[in-house]
């Protein structure tokens, strides 16, 4: 599995392309941000009310999304809206799609297993 | 024609692959529980799996690698949650280190595992879920790590020979 996952998605981000996603993913909080923004564009502020810590403290986590290309960010009026990048979604997708073809390879291999001996 | 249904949830993070089975029930579970029969499905040709722990129990583990064309080796580990022989299996699939110690921190998938059987024909439905879309991603990007290493590993063979 981890061959075929890997071939296409090698190449397309640097080590430290890799390191700059890795820790912008090593936070719970980062990630629900991700989650929370795919649906829609929500505000810092709005996002501040779902967790217990600081305006600054979100928009902090925000920052660092924003650096690994994860999230964008937008000023409209006073406030500044997050949206997590369409991109980020595409790749999920393919991902998605890179584990599906490795687990119809794994039910071929159990087909073949189950299959009874051919009689010669 | 085995793979009878496919659901991509990419608002869930969930992949879901029904398929069918001409072989009874207690058989099709045999591929979970005999770690014999699970090294010669769960890795690629080119990556085949092996098998060291297998207690298919709660909380039991499972510990394998999975060796390379050029000899590189990684690993892996199951943590079983549930075990219902012969109709559900629940595990957690996740990275190890080159002694087989999971990896902290790391990206781990949740599998579901159900069977069925209706005159002798068994369903079985496998439903792997990742904790956030980052999640899975990581998962693959760190798939893509652990295959750059292999292949560096190599180059770095080559070079001191």
């Amino acid at each position: 599995m981890r061959d075929t996952v890997g071939k296409t998605v090698l190449g397309e981000l640097d080590d430290k392309g890799v390191d700059v996603l890795f820790h912008a993913l090593a936070d719970a909080t980062r990630r629900d941000i991700v989650r929370r923004c795919v649906r829609g564009e929500l505000s810092v502020s709005r996002l501040a009310h779902a967790y217990p810590m600081s305006f600054a403290a979100v928009q902090k986590h925000v920052t660092v999304l924003e650096r690994a290309g994860l999230v964008t960010k937008q000023r409209r009026g006073r406030e500044q809206l997050v949206r997590t990048e369409p991109e980020a979604v595409r790749r999920a997708r393919r991902a998605l799609d890179q584990l599906e073809a490795a687990w119809r390879e794994r039910v071929d291999r159990m087909s073949e297993l189950l299959a009874p001996a051919p009689s010669r | 024609m085995t793979v009878i249904r496919v659901d991509k949830d990419v608002d869930n993070l969930s992949l879901t692959v029904v398929a069918e089975f001409d072989a009874p029930i207690e058989r099709v579970w045999q591929l979970w529980a005999d770690p014999r029969q699970l090294e010669r499905w769960w890795g690629p040709p080119s990556y085949p799996a092996t098998v060291e722990r297998h207690e298919l129990a709660p909380g039991g583990e499972v510990t394998y690698f999975m060796t390379g064309p050029d000899g590189g080796r990684s690993h892996g580990w199951w943590r079983i949650t549930s075990a219902d022989p012969p109709r559900s299996l629940q595990f957690v699939d996740g990275f190890a280190d080159h002694d087989g110690v999971p990896r902290e921190g790391q990206p781990t998938t949740a599998i579901r595992v159900e069977l069925t059987e209706h005159d002798g024909v068994t369903q079985m439905e496998m439903r792997s879920t990742f904790a956030s879309l980052e999640h899975m991603e990581q998962v693959v990007e760190l798939g893509a790590v652990e295959v750059f290493q292999l292949a560096v590993g190599q180059a770095d063979a080559v070079l001191a020979g």
